[in-house]
This record gives C-alpha cells, sequence and structure tokens, in this order.
C-alpha cells in the first residue's frame, strides 16, 4: 500500500510537471495560437485538475467501469438504439485496450477519463468543486518545480523500447483524433471534452518537443486553404455577377417555369451575338468611315440631293430613314470606293467587304457551336434516378437569408416539383394508342391543309400584286394596294390560333406540343418571308432598270454641262457643280437596306404595342373592372394572358433572320437589334413578372434549347442565301457604296490581292483556286464529315449500351440489397430471442457476459453493414426511446464519487 | 479550444460569439469565465437572418441542441454553424441533413417526414394527390431495401450521388 502511495504522489508530481512545461511551452507561444484564449485558460485549468485529482482512483474507476458495461447491455431493448449501443461498446472496447495496456505499464493513470464522455455534467460540477483546492495545490507545489522537473525529465527514459513504441501509437491515435474531431458528429460537450482529454494525454507524453512548428505550418496551410476557398467563392460570385440579367430570368424561371425562362436564355444569347456582330460592324466598317472617309457634303453620294434638302431634316423623313439617315453611315450608299482611306491607309471597301462576310462567317460558327454542345449536354449522363428525392433534400439553398428571394425559392421549387409531376402523369398516361395515333394524323393532315391554303393564298395574292404593280398603283384601291400586308398580318395572326386548336387533338406532352407548334408557325412564316423577298427582287430590278436609264441621262447631262460653260469660256477652270445638284443613280443597294431597317422599326413597334395593349391594358381592365363586372373577370374569360413561348421565340428568330439579310446593305441594323433585344428584355420581364399568369401546366423545358437553335440554323442559311445571291450576280451600283466601279462586288478580293500583297502570294492563290484542286479538297472534307458521323453514331450506341448495363446492374443491387436486409432481419429475430434468454445468464455469470457481447455485436454489424460507417448517436433529446449516452453511464458518477470523497 | 472541435478559426469563432451575443444582448456575458452554462431559446436564434427564411430552421436548431428542444448554447451554437460551414465533409453533412429531415427523431425518414419535408418547401402549395405522388416516388428512388421508410444509408447513397448538395447545404456568416 505504501508503495502505492508512493507510486501515486510521483505520477502526481510527475504531471503536474509536465502540465507546467506544457504550459510554459504555450507562453512562449509555440502552441495554438488560434485558440480563443478565454476558452484555453479554463480548458488547461481544468485538465491541470483532472490529471491531479484522478490519478488515484485509477483501478477502482476500471471495476466500475467493467461494470457499466454489464449493466448496459442489460439496459438496451429497442433495435434503434442497437446500433448506438454497438459504437458505445466500441468506445468502450477502446477504452479498456488504454487501460490495460497502462495496466502493465505498472502506472494507469488515465483509466475512468474516457469515461466523462457520457456524463459530461457531472465531471464538470466536480471539477468547480476541487477547482479551488487544486489551484492553491499548483501554486504551493512551484517551489519543487525544479526537482520535480529533474523527476519527471528522467522518469520516460526508463521506459523499455517497446512501452515507448506502445506509447508514441497511442499518442499518434490521440493526435488523429484531434485532427478528425472536427469532423465527429458528436454534440459539442462530448466533442470538447475528448478533446481535452487527448489534449491532456499528448501532452503529457509528447511534452512540448518540437510539435510547435507543425502546427503553425498546419495552421498556416489551413488559412490558406480558407483564403483560397474564400477567393474562389467570390470569384464564382463575380462570374454570376457578370452574367447579365441572370436575377431576372431566375426569378421568372422560378415563376413561370423553365419554358418561358427558355426564351429569355434565348433572347439573351441573341443579345450577346447580336453585340458582337455591333461591334465587328461598327469598329471597322462605320467609325473608320465616320473619321477618316470624306466629309459629308464633299462627294454626291454623301450629299442630300436639291431637291429633298427642304425637308431632309424632317422627323418623318428621318422616322422613315430617308433624308440625312439616308446619306449617311447608316447605309450602303454613303461608303465612299477610295481604296484606302486616312492615314491608316484603311482598306475601306475590302473591310466592308469582308465584314460582311463575316458576320455571316460568325453567325454560323456559333450556332453550330452552340448546337454541337448542347448536343453533347444532352448525350451526357441523363442520371435522374433520384429525381425527386434530390428535389426534395438538396433543392433548398441554406444560403438564402433575403426574403424576396426565399420568395422566390419557394416559388421555384414549387414549379420545380410541378413540372416533375407532369413529366411522371406524362410518363404514366398509357391512353388508346389507335385513337392517339389516328389523331394525330388528323391533326397533321389538317394542319397541312392549313399551310397549303396559305401558301396558295399568299402567292395568288403575290402575283395578283405584281400584275397591279405592272399596271400601276393609282388606279387600284387601298385594299388592293396593301393586300399582300394584309393577308400576311391576317394569315399570321389567325394560323396559330389554328394550329393552337388542332394541337389540342394530338395529346402531346406540352414541351413537344410547343416543337411541334413552333415547327408549324415557321413554316407559315415561311411564306411571309419568301413574299418579303420577291418584293424586293422586284424593286431591285426596277432599280436597275431605272440606274440604266440614268446613267444614258448622266452622259446627256454631263455634255450639256460641259457645252454650256464650253461655250462661256474656254479656259475656265474646271466646272465646280455643288454635289447636290449632280444627278444619281437610284442605288438599290440603300434601298434594300432601307426597307430592312424600315421592317425591323415597324415589327419592333407591333411588339411593343401588342404587349402594351393585348398584355398590360388587358391585365389592368381585367383587374380593376373585376370589381364591378357581372362575372369574374379573373378566372372566367378574358382572364390575365399566357406568356407566348413560341410567338415570341419566332419573332425573335425571324427578327435575326433580317438582320442577317440586310446587315450587308445597312450596317446599322445590328446596333438597331442591340437595342431593340435590349429594350424588349426589360420590357418582356416586366410584363412577364406583372401581366402574365403562368400556364397552367407547367413544364420542364429542355435543357438544350437546340429546337430553336435549329430553326435559327435554318433561317441563318435562308437569310444568307439572298444575300449572297445579289451579292455574287447583281453588279452593284454605278455611284454609290464601296464597290462602285467594279463590276461585281467581289472584285475587291481580286484587287487586294494584285497590289497589296506580294506576287507570289496572287500566285499561289490562283493555283489554289484551280478547280482541279478546290474540288478533291471538297470531296476530302466531306470524306472527313461522313467518317467523322458514323464514328460518332457508333460512341453514341456504345454510351447508350452502357447505360443499360449501368441501370440493370443497379436494379440487381436494389435486389441483392433488399435480400441482405431480409437475412439480417430474420438474424435479428434470432438474436432477440437469444437475447430474451441471456439477462439471465448474465447475471449469474459475468464471463458469458463478456461473450455474449461479442456475439451481439456481430449481429448488429451484420445488421448494419450496408452503413459505410457507423451510426451516429441518435439525436439527442427527451423524445428518444430508451437509453440516451447520457443516460447510459448514470450509475458510474455515484461510484466515481467515493474515491474524491476518500481522498479529503 | 473550440478551434479544434469545429471548422472555424479563433477569429471566427469570436466573430459567432459577437452574433451570438447580439440575439440576446442582456442574456449573454461577454466574459465566459463564471458563467458558461447559458442557453437561448429556440425562438431568439430562428430569428436570425440567416435561418430566418429556411423552412427548415426550427428542424436544424432543435437538432443542434442538446436538450431536442431548440435551446442553445454558446457551444451548441458554434457546433451548428461549424457542421453547417463551407469546409465541413460531406460525410458530417450528410448526417446533420438526415436529422434535420428526420422530423419524427424515430432514425427513419418514413412518409410522413417526407410530406412534411415536402410541404415545407412548397409553403403547401400542392394539392394532397401531388404531394402523395411526389413521396410515394421519392420513397421509390430511394428506397433500397424496400422497407418503406430510408433508412440512413439509403438517404447517404442518394445523397452522395446528388450533384448539388454540398453547395446548397452550408450556411455562412
Amino acid at each position: 500500500a505504501k508503495e502505492k502511495e508512493r507510486k501515486k504522489e510521483r505520477d502526481r508530481k510527475r504531471r503536474r510537471n509536465v502540465a507546467r512545461r506544457a504550459s510554459s511551452a504555450r507562453k512562449q507561444g509555440n502552441e495554438l495560437e488560434d485558440r480563443p484564449g478565454r476558452e484555453e485558460r479554463r480548458g488547461r485549468k481544468k485538465r491541470d485538475k483532472e490529471g491531479k485529482g484522478k490519478g488515484g482512483e485509477d483501478e477502482r474507476q476500471e471495476e466500475v467501469k467493467n461494470d457499466t458495461v454489464a449493466k448496459t447491455q442489460k439496459n438496451f431493448s429497442n433495435e434503434n438504439t442497437r446500433k448506438l449501443e454497438q459504437k458505445e461498446v466500441e468506445v468502450v472496447g477502446e477504452e479498456d485496450g488504454d487501460t490495460e495496456e497502462k495496466r502493465k505499464n505498472g502506472r494507469s493513470e488515465k483509466g475512468g477519463k474516457k469515461e466523462d464522455n457520457g456524463r459530461g455534467e457531472t465531471v464538470e460540477k466536480k471539477q468547480k468543486k476541487k477547482r479551488v483546492e487544486t489551484s492553491e495545490e499548483h501554486e504551493s507545489s512551484e517551489e519543487e518545480e525544479d526537482e520535480e522537473e529533474k523527476v519527471g525529465e528522467e522518469k520516460p527514459e526508463v521506459l523499455s523500447p517497446e512501452e515507448l513504441e506502445k506509447l508514441k501509437e497511442e499518442v499518434d491515435e490521440r493526435k488523429k483524433l484531434i485532427s478528425t474531431l472536427r469532423g465527429k458528429p458528436w454534440p459539442m460537450r462530448k466533442k470538447l471534452l475528448t478533446l481535452r482529454e487527448s489534449h491532456e494525454f499528448v501532452e503529457k507524453y509528447e511534452g512540448a518537443l518540437g510539435k510547435g512548428k507543425s502546427r503553425k505550418l498546419y495552421a498556416y496551410k489551413v488559412m490558406m486553404l480558407k483564403k483560397w476557398m474564400k477567393f474562389q467563392r467570390d470569384f464564382e460570385n463575380f462570374k454570376t455577377a457578370c452574367v447579365p440579367w441572370e436575377m431576372k430570368i431566375k426569378e421568372i424561371e422560378s415563376h413561370f417555369g423553365s419554358s418561358v425562362a427558355s426564351y429569355f436564355i434565348f433572347l439573351r444569347w441573341m443579345y450577346g451575338i447580336n453585340m458582337i456582330l455591333f461591334g465587328l460592324t461598327f469598329g471597322l466598317v462605320m467609325v473608320p468611315e465616320a473619321l477618316m472617309g470624306r466629309p459629308y457634303g464633299s462627294m454626291p453620294r454623301k450629299t442630300v440631293p436639291r431637291a429633298d434638302e427642304a425637308n431632309a431634316m424632317d422627323f418623318a423623313v428621318l422616322w422613315d430613314f430617308g433624308g440625312y439617315a439616308q446619306y449617311s453611315v447608316l447605309f450602303y450608299g454613303y461608303y465612299n470606293s477610295q481604296r484606302a482611306i486616312g492615314w491608316l491607309k484603311f482598306r475601306m471597301p475590302l473591310s466592308y467587304f469582308l465584314v460582311g462576310v463575316g458576320t455571316v462567317a460568325y453567325s454560323y460558327m456559333v450556332v453550330i457551336r452552340t448546337m454541337a454542345r448542347n448536343a453533347n449536354e444532352d448525350g451526357g449522363g441523363d442520371n435522374n434516378s433520384f429525381n425527386f428525392s434530390w428535389k426534395m433534400f438538396t433543392s433548398w439553398d441554406y444560403l438564402i437569408g433575403n426574403p424576396e428571394t426565399a420568395d422566390n425559392k419557394f416559388a421555384s421549387i414549387t414549379t420545380s416539383f410541378k413540372e416533375a409531376i407532369l413529366e411522371e402523369q406524362e410518363s404514366r398516361k398509357d391512353d388508346n394508342i389507335h385513337l392517339t395515333r389516328f389523331l394525330r394524323v388528323l391533326a397533321n393532315f389538317l394542319v397541312l391543309c392549313c399551310l397549303a391554303g396559305s401558301g396558295y393564298l399568299i402567292y395568288f395574292v403575290v402575283r395578283r400584286s405584281q400584275k397591279f404593280a405592272l399596271e400601276g398603283l393609282e388606279s387600284h384601291s387601298w385594299w388592293e394596294r396593301n393586300e399582300v400586308n394584309m393577308v400576311m398580318s391576317l394569315l399570321g395572326m389567325f394560323c396559330p390560333m389554328l394550329f393552337d386548336v388542332i394541337s389540342a387533338l394530338e395529346n402531346y406532352h406540352p414541351r413537344i406540343a410547343l416543337q411541334w407548334q413552333l415547327g408549324r408557325i415557321f413554316a407559315l412564316f415561311l411564306g411571309n418571308l419568301y413574299t418579303f423577298i420577291i418584293a424586293l427582287m422586284d424593286e431591285i430590278n426596277l432599280k436597275r432598270e431605272e440606274e440604266e436609264v440614268l446613267k444614258l441621262n448622266m452622259t446627256i447631262w454631263e455634255a450639256s454641262l460641259y457645252n454650256g460653260t464650253l461655250g462661256a469660256n474656254s479656259t475656265a477652270p474646271p466646272i465646280t457643280v455643288h454635289p447636290a445638284d449632280i444627278p444619281r443613280g437610284p442605288c438599290w443597294e440603300t434601298m434594300v437596306g432601307q426597307e430592312f431597317v424600315r421592317l425591323i422599326v415597324s415589327d419592333t413597334m407591333t411588339t411593343y404595342i401588342t404587349l402594351l395593349i393585348g398584355d398590360f391594358l388587358r391585365a389592368v381592365l381585367v383587374r380593376f373592372l373585376n370589381y364591378c363586372w357581372c362575372w369574374d373577370l379573373e378566372a372566367g374569360f378574358p382572364s390575365y394572358s399566357e406568356f407566348d413561348v413560341s410567338g415570341n421565340v419566332l419573332g425573335l428568330i425571324f427578327n435575326q433572320g433580317m438582320i442577317w439579310m440586310g446587315a450587308f446593305y445597312a450596317p446599322c441594323l445590328p446596333a438597331l437589334n442591340v437595342l431593340r433585344l435590349h429594350v424588349s428584355m426589360y420590357l418582356q420581364c416586366w410584363a412577364v413578372m406583372c401581366c402574365n399568369v403562368p400556364q397552367e401546366r407547367v413544364f420542364k423545358a429542355s435543357g438544350s434549347n437546340n429546337f430553336y437553335m435549329a430553326m435559327l440554323l435554318v433561317i441563318l442559311f435562308l437569310s444568307t442565301l439572298p444575300a449572297i445571291y445579289t451579292i455574287v450576280t447583281i453588279p452593284p451600283s454605278f455611284d454609290c457604296g464601296p464597290f462602285s466601279g467594279k463590276s461585281r462586288m467581289f472584285d475587291v478580293i481580286q484587287e487586294t490581292l494584285e497590289s497589296d500583297f506580294p506576287a507570289w502570294f496572287g500566285k499561289v492563290f490562283s493555283y489554289a483556286s484551280n478547280p482541279g484542286l478546290v474540288l478533291p479538297f471538297l470531296l476530302l472534307m466531306v470524306l472527313a464529315i461522313y467518317y467523322l458521323q458514323s464514328t460518332s453514331k457508333s460512341y453514341k450506341q456504345a454510351n447508350l449500351e452502357l447505360k443499360k448495363k449501368l441501370q440493370t446492374q443497379n436494379e440487381e443491387n436494389k435486389k441483392k440489397t433488399k435480400m441482405a436486409a431480409l437475412k439480417a432481419a430474420m438474424d435479428l429475430e434470432e438474436a432477440q430471442k437469444a437475447r430474451s434468454e441471456a439477462p439471465r445468464q448474465q447475471r449469474k455469470n459475468n464471463a458469458s457476459q463478456q461473450s455474449y457481447t461479442g456475439e451481439k455485436n456481430t449481429v448488429t454489424g451484420h445488421l448494419v453493414s450496408s452503413f459505410v460507417f457507423v451510426y451516429p448517436p441518435a439525436p439527442r433529446g427527451h423524445r428518444i426511446p430508451g437509453p440516451l449516452p447520457g443516460n447510459q453511464w448514470q450509475p458510474a458518477p455515484s461510484v466515481q464519487r467515493v474515491p474524491n470523497s476518500q481522498r479529503h | 479550444m473550440l478551434h479544434d472541435c469545429t471548422f472555424f478559426t479563433r477569429k471566427e469563432i469570436l466573430q459567432l460569439h459577437g452574433r451570438f451575443h447580439e440575439l440576446a444582448p442582456h442574456l449573454v456575458p461577454l466574459d465566459y469565465t463564471n458563467q458558461p452554462d447559458i442557453r437561448l431559446p429556440l425562438a431568439l436564434i430562428v430569428s436570425m437572418p440567416e435561418l430566418k427564411e429556411n423552412p427548415f430552421r426550427n428542424r436544424i436548431v432543435e437538432v443542434f441542441s442538446e436538450d431536442g428542444q431548440g435551446n442553445l448554447s454558446f457551444n451548441d451554437f458554434v457546433d451548428m454553424f461549424s457542421a453547417l460551414c463551407e469546409t465541413a465533409p460531406r460525410e458530417l453533412k450528410t448526417i446533420y441533413a438526415f436529422k434535420i429531415y428526420d422530423f419524427n427523431v424515430d432514425n427513419f425518414l418514413c412518409k410522413e417526414d417526407l410530406e412534411k419535408t415536402l410541404n415545407r418547401l412548397t409553403k403547401g402549395e400542392l394539392t394532397p394527390e401531388e404531394v402523395n405522388l411526389v413521396c410515394t416516388k421519392a420513397m421509390e428512388e430511394a428506397d433500397l431495401d424496400g422497407d418503406s421508410k430510408l433508412s440512413f444509408s439509403d438517404f447517404e447513397n442518394m445523397i452522395s450521388k446528388a450533384p448539388d448538395f454540398l453547395s446548397t447545404f452550408h450556411l455562412r456568416i
């Protein structure tokens, strides 16, 4: 016993010593800089106390613990807590191992400490009680410091190598625990206690030996990691903040569903493209001409003719893009054919031509690239095996703190659920397939009839109008003059409605229905385009005839001018005629440009006005007349309007087609379009949010808008055809535009090659453009395309097959887990049977208890074999039936208090 | 000390304490040395701007409180923000997410839990049939062992494949 006492005394001293050493080390700032000071101080005190106070009670505690283990086994009854128990048992097992080791080492200091995990409160109370005396003790013992230090330092060296090894391992384990503690799903109190003990343990055995450095490094690493993450986050935020109208579109999406949002995303995309087109034409054509070209009034093509001068500044004329607007950089005719302008020797005609070609080429590239990317996304894993669960558990963004955003989020979640429900219902729906098929065929037949009828009507009207035009428009009535336009508008207004009614027959999924609707209206609008192009061609031919006549007159006029002055004075300086007085050609290019600009402007106006009247006014009327009306306007007939996705998308696409067609003859068109898109973005966003109601069946738009893109591609092709045709076949006007004086517009390339490049380059070019080289090259390209396409097809197939395989495997796995679960349930039952007999045995024999514990652990282990990691302790709270983590250890503190009272 | 238990630095913890103090200046002392056991009731915690709009705010606070009633001591408070902070590992977040969605604390997500979750998410705007359909579908998808309730392993399996769980399931201070 005496020896025991001495040992205890020694231990206590040593521990105090170590603690003091550690604290002095800490004072030097070697340790844990980032702990809150307050906490640290408290923690240290406690640690000191614990170390001193509990040294003597170890053996007994161990016994106690073994008892508690046994008791806890008895206490558990229901299935939930079983897992919990397993974990506890695990922990206890660990402790047992620890303590046993220590006993072997001859000084078992820390037996009971781990128990504290479970009963934090009692320990803390005890600590409070002890605080006073321990601090006293601490002070008094300071005098002995030197002595003790010697003892303490000598002590660890006496250990044998194996013991040291073990100790080291344990210390490492503790360290690991400390570093992973923050990831443990334990209550805070438990974490704190574990941490305290582990720290103490590590400090005790490790001393202050060389851990300051690694700690600092670690802290630094963590800090850098955090800084880096913050930077990344900020960068992400910045990137999203750079995307224009993202918030608006998100808001619309949350209220109106993704189909309406897809229109706005498309609009934004279009805006981006037009921005680039605008940059090209503005930077390379309009600005150089305005800055470096010859100024206004220096040439006939840059001057308003005398006849128009009086009202060239009138608003009506300007609104019609006549007068000063016509003779400005906005239109083709203003540009000079001078080869190089300004001190930069800017090749204006070449630049004009290349920008025209570049606009089209860039548009093709962008559209096709976007389509390819979208197709890729489509092909990518369309894994929605957890569609609903993900929506349910991960759709709420916990970062939302703004009430408005939260409202939006609620709306968007609801919308997305509705979309998903719709998809689900659609996939479940199985009606009479024959009837559906018949109806669909019928609907398509009806639509075809409509299209054919309207096509014929357009053809008929156009032919008639051509006849009228030949006879002279003055002799006909207003209706006959505006017949084409009226017919087109009427068709454009009523046919979509008809299609809408017909599509109700088909019973398609709304997304597919929208695509059909889009396709049909697209076909109808093609008629519109066709008439427009025909009318334009007629006009061009007329102008060119006019031009021929004028050319003849011009020579006569020049001759008369020359003759007139010659008679007066033969030695006079060359005659100066004001450029406004010189007769000029009709310049069909400017006419075409004007035509397009007018069309765009009137189209824009129509869109805005229908928006204001059709949506806004209607909404206002419905809203306010509802108070004094005999039926419910809001729910009944007029109601609020829905957002017309198909009409708006088509409007956008055709508008873009016009831009592509006319941009060559009116460089201002992209600028105008940018303006228009900008305004309509705000206007439509506002209109949608304030006067439209969401569709009755909100459906999910396909993630990629490839259907829109495909239509855009068709329109792009259709609109570049006439533009290229006019450029290639019709000679430019003789007195206006950058290509005047050339027989064809593309001669500018030839000219540049000849005069701006070295001779050999021209030679190479002529060889390269030799049909003998071009044809094989084309053939090669076609072959390459064919090859690539076939490989991509095979890849796609392989992809599909793999997906199928994966799915079947998943299903198999599911089945297997089900079987395993069933088996586990059976095992559980057996175990329960065995357990009902167990308590009796337990009382008799402690040893059998031990073996039983092992058995049961294996059962529970089997049961939770599907767990990836051990189940966390059940949530705290009184609601949990069965023993709580705190309750399990209830008997322990009372026993533990005994030694304390004995000591003092 | 708290530093090792959480994912925060000393500075952040002090900042958190500032927030905690702000919630109830008359209750929470600035100096913790002599009166460490202060608990704030659920209603106060929930009024924080970070949680105010969250449909699961009450559940979050309840899960992290020691008594299950929603009374948080400062330690629990720090623990809550630590588990929900950006740097916390996926496993930890999954555990707490499961607890949050487990309304009746039976360690399983049963159909009632799903319905409650859904109604909170949509502010009850879906019809009962729709709610029923969604819950059935979600159960079908995620329930691997066919006991018509989601155990933690089911939940974890499902969540581990979710693309935006980590990005949405966190709070910032």
